[in-house]
């Protein structure tokens, strides 16, 4: 194997092979997966928004790819996606901000 | 206001790809890419049509072709068309020729397309004549056309006053991802379009003027989920613009002429036919169009589908043009496949009516 890096865009087709180390958790796995994609009480379009978010939070790049694919197929357009991002960014931004309380608090406690 | 062009014809642009015979030595591997995808036919017979031989149930749709003149040229057109297509354009004498067949034979739906067909000067006449004939006619309108020049402002009265069913292209609810598959100023005027439309009681509750909307994606990936799709549509059209329709029909992009050239030029080909390739759907083999329905060219020759009408791919049967028109043999032809048929059978599939498995 000549791999040269460590994400292989080719290797996303491989996922499923996951089953051929352990195949009934893989199924379970699988099986678990499409049942929460499917269309329910959100839609098929806002699951796939929010896994693209999602993705960027885990900064999955095999994610990233499938649900830019994904949220077109469901008809999503660049700008619901680029702010399903910004949701992921600001919770992101707003979770290390929000620990400057513990910050300031701490501070306070030790400075005159 | 109007629109601007997004592109030019491949024949405007001297591209190889005009010459349809170019376009298939591409589809199989011999020319330009060497890549060999399973053979269609191969496939089929894996699902279970016997010898990869596909046979039309019975001819329901006569798709008439009238011509590839168009006031716009889409990114994906899969007809080359555009405003430049001055000579192909279907004549009387042909337009006469299939009535004579619409009267003689029990087809009972006329589905016109084009280009945009209302720009053939026998349009309106040649719709007259087929609903005195008792046929259901179906337009296939770009909707622009429709505020593109006075001439055609009353489109819609003209429409409602036969009892048309209009079928039109509005490939996003958004302006940005419309306008780039068809150029700029398109949506804008496709939502006036469809405002006029509705102001004549088409798309409406309770109406039987019926306005549906074809959808394809503006990209190389498939069109996902129809009834999703449908929803999403309605809800947006009627939120931002009141706007209402009937049925929303996904369509995959087809690996065709404009299309084609555009994922060659973009490195997207070779992806692309792979995902029509892994998506491909057995159950959706039945469905496909081409089983019954018969095309027409603005020539008078017979095709199996219009895409195989744009890859010059003519009927193998007995009478290959309208003024040999012969039925029985049409409805016991093979069916003449290769590579681009795997734009019909991905995912739940596709034909002029949409999702199909
Ligand atoms: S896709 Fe339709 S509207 Fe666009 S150029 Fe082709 S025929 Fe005209
Ligand atoms: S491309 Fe035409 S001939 Fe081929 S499967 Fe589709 S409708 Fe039939």
């Amino acid at each position: 194997m000549d791999k040269k890096h460590y994400f292989e865009p080719e290797d996303l087709k491989k996922f499923g092979n996951i089953g051929e180390w352990q195949k009934p958790m893989a199924d379970k796995f699988f099986d678990y997966y499409g049942e929460v994609f499917k269309e329910g009480a959100l839609t098929e379009r806002e699951k796939a928004l929010i896994a693209l978010a999602v993705a960027h939070t885990v900064q999955c790049p095999y994610c990233i790819d499938a649900y830019t694919s994904g949220c077109l197929e469901k008809g999503a357009d660049e700008e619901q996606m680029m702010e399903a991002v910004h949701v992921a960014a600001a919770i992101r931004a707003g979770s290390s901000l929000v620990y400057s309380t513990q910050m300031m608090n701490h501070a306070k406690g030790i400075v005159m | 206001m109007g629109i601007h062009q997004k592109t030019k014809s491949l024949t405007s642009r001297h591209s190889a790809l005009a010459d349809t015979f170019f376009q298939l030595k591409v589809l199989n591997g011999n020319a330009l890419t060497d890549k060999h995808f399973p053979l269609f036919s191969k496939k089929i017979k894996e699902a279970g049509f016997s010898d990869g031989v596909l046979k039309p149930t019975r001819i329901e749709i006569f798709q008439l072709n009238i011509g590839k003149l168009c006031n716009q040229t889409c990114a994906h057109c899969h007809v080359d068309a555009g405003p430049d297509k001055k000579e192909e354009n279907m004549g009387r004498e042909s337009l006469e020729k299939c009535l004579e067949i619409l009267a003689a034979h029990d087809i009972m739906t006329v589905d016109i397309t084009g280009g945009a067909p209302e720009m053939n000067p026998h349009f309106r006449w040649f719709v007259v004549e087929c609903r005195k004939l008792g046929k259901k006619v179906m337009v296939r309108c770009n909707l622009t056309i429709i505020v593109s020049n006075k001439k055609f402002h009353d489109l819609p009265v003209f429409f409602a006053e036969h009892q048309v069913e209009v079928v039109s292209s509005l490939p996003h609810y958004s302006a940005h991802r419309t306008d780039a598959q068809r150029g700029d100023g398109v949506f804008d005027d496709s939502i006036k379009a469809m405002q006029m439309l509705n102001a004549v009681g088409y798309g409406k509750e309770n109406s039987d003027l019926k306005l549906n909307l074809v959808y394809n994606p503006t990209g190389t990936f498939l069109p996902g989920n129809q009834a999703s799709l449908e929803s999403e549509f309605k809800r947006q059209l009627k939120r931002k613009f009141d706007i209402d329709f009937n049925s929303l029909y996904a369509i995959t992009n087809m690996p065709i002429s404009r299309f084609l050239d555009y994922m060659l030029e973009n490195g997207q080909y070779e992806t692309y036919m792979q995902t029509l390739l892994d998506a491909f759907n057995p159950s959706a083999v039945a469905g496909v169009m081409c089983r019954n329905t018969i095309s027409v060219g603005w020539d008078g020759y017979l095709y199996d589908c219009d895409f195989n009408q744009m890859l010059d791919l003519k009927v193998t049967s007995k009478g290959t043009h309208i003024n040999d028109f012969d039925l029985s043999a049409l409805e016991s032809r093979d069916i003449v496949l290769n590579q681009h048929c795997y734009g019909c059978t991905a995912g739940a599939g596709s034909s002029c009516g949409g999702q199909v498995a």
